[in-house]
């Protein structure tokens, strides 16, 4: 509970004795074209294998000849879009994203950078961390959209190739009974995600003791505190929101 | 001139220093020397603005800094320099970007001047055609003395050192030392260096404050710290075989 306070006045000194706007829309360019470039490779790739398991898995298990085969891509709609895409996408990006911010910042308060940057009158907090949680916003859910695209894509390879659906019943499985609901619900998720993922991550970072020993530790705890933040809010997402 | 009043500090609810009073003096290497341990950091840290003390004032030239406003303390923080135990350079600026940061947050200067200013500070550490090299790729001497150009950089009126020499070999320790000695008197700084090197007290120790375990036990220049007469004091002097040496001679 004490973390927890520390947390809510650690978010309350981000907005605080700011730099200007051109300094941190520099910061935030920066911040985005690394997050980006660093993590759309591997979303890519683990979306498209998440969409083809999920489609092979559900074909195996839709056998009954009353369920038609276009019910197959339409699960794995359902399924990739509103859960796995973002929620999944979210674990893997708090392991690699997440894990470099903690220990970026953890680095930079050992080694007194931080203290460096205090000494010039600059709010380290904001200046550091502010610019990480906006680049998260705008490059997570785009993240998310790419999962989501790719995901399915995965799917219709396997799909098709294997002969288990057919392109015209993959495509009219997917546009079957749209609601484009589960976008918006996904992408109000994925502005939650990046938001607790990147915010986490940072005040754990932020906040490091020590030496090298205490980084390491720092960005363990920021994975696993962002990730059961994630799951937390998942649930509470899908209570909220899920109204059909 | 840097002047602090009673200066207490404790951390959950252990006192760390106290009541430290002392000046140092303009155009000056002052030194804060010490045993590991007895709070030589952070009394630096306390006057620097990093911690905020308990107790105790700290001004700059009769501004009180303790309990200056928000603009008066950025005013003073202008005017402040710092050289980290470890450099703390930023990982992931080269040199010359690392010494220009202040210029880029604290003045409104043109780029070409800017890179002017940094050229010549660069030059005045001994360092040059290092531009363009990331911190990960100097050597830890080199850390130090890039630390040094970027804390001169904005032409500061108060210039402090934690332990600028160690970690280094005893010639490039001279080095930075002399350094750090030339450009206070050059620029006419007061600076204040923490240290438990005897060398750099010989060396450059204009005006010495010896704390122990926390307090202030003495203070005087490095001329009259070898004839002190205080055993505290006297133990961290010689514990060093080449100043052993010193201590047998008659006065
Ligand atoms: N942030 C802090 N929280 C709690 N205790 C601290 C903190 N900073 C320093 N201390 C304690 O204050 C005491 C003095 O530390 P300080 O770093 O000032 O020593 P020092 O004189 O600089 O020693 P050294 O020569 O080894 O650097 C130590 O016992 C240390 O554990
Ligand atoms: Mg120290």
């Amino acid at each position: 509970m004490k973390g927890f306070g520390q947390y809510m006045i650690f978010l309350g000194s981000l907005v605080v004795r700011r730099e200007s706007f051109k300094t941190y829309y520099r910061l935030v360019m920066e911040e985005s074209v690394l997050i980006g470039v660093k993590s759309i490779g591997l979303v890519a790739l683990v979306a498209t294998f998440i969409g083809a398991v999920t489609t092979v898995q559900t074909a195996y298990n839709l056998v009954s000849p009353l369920i038609p085969r276009y019910m197959i891509a339409n699960v794995v709609r359902e399924m990739t879009v509103l859960e796995l895409a973002p929620t999944i996408m979210a674990i893997i990006y708090a392991g690699k994203v997440g894990s470099s911010m903690a220990g970026g910042l953890g680095t930079m308060r050992i080694t007194e950078q931080i203290d460096a940057l205090e000494v010039m009158g600059i709010n380290s907090a904001s200046y550091l961390v502010l610019p990480k949680i906006v680049a998260s916003l705008l490059m997570y859910p785009l993240l998310v959209i790419v999962a989501g695209a790719c995901a399915l894509f995965g799917g219709y390879l396997v799909a098709t190739i294997s002969g288990m659906v057919t392109p015209t019943d993959y495509a009219y499985g997917l546009r079957f009974y749209f609601d484009s609901y589960a976008i918006t619900f996904a992408l109000i998720k994925s502005f939650v995600f990046a938001f607790l993922i990147s915010s986490i991550s940072s005040f754990k970072g932020y906040f490091t003791q020590g030496g090298a020993l205490e980084v390491g530790i720092a960005t363990t705890a920021a994975v696993t505190a962002s990730i059961i933040a994630v799951l937390l809010s998942d649930y509470l997402l899908a209570q909220l929101l899920y109204v059909r | 001139m840097i002047k602090i009043k009673n200066i207490s500090k404790s951390f959950n609810g252990k006192a760390v220093i106290q009541e430290i009073s002392g000046e140092f003096d303009k155009g000056k290497t002052n030194l804060i020397i010490g045993s590991s341990g007895t709070g030589k950091s952070v009394l630096l840290k306390c006057i620097v603005g990093l911690i905020t003390p308990n107790e105790g004032n700290v001004f700059y030239d009769l501004r009180n800094f303790t309990e200056a406003d928000k603009e008066l303390k950025s005013e003073i923080r202008r005017e402040i320099g710092m050289l980290f135990q470890g450099g703390a350079l930023f990982d992931s600026k080269n040199v010359e970007h690392n010494v220009m940061f202040p210029l880029d947050i604290l003045t409104k200067m043109h780029p070409d001047e800017k890179l002017d200013r940094v050229n010549f500070c660069l030059q005045r550490v001994g360092l040059e055609n290092v531009n363009k090299k990331m911190p990960s790729e100097i050597s830890g001497g080199m850390k130090k003395r890039v630390g040094i150009a970027r804390a001169i950089v904005n032409n500061p009126n108060y210039l402090f050192c934690d332990e600028p020499n160690s970690g280094l070999d005893p010639q490039t320790s001279i080095l930075i030392d002399d350094l750090i000695g030339e450009i206070t008197h050059e620029f006419d700084i007061t600076t204040i260096v923490v240290t438990h090197d005897m060398n750099s007290v010989m060396g450059i120790g204009e005006k010495i404050l010896f704390l122990y375990k926390g307090r202030k036990l003495w203070e005087g220049s490095n001329t009259d710290i070898v004839h002190s007469g205080l055993s505290e004091l006297d133990d961290f002097v010689f514990s060093n075989k080449v100043m052993q040496g010193l201590k047998g001679k008659p006065q």
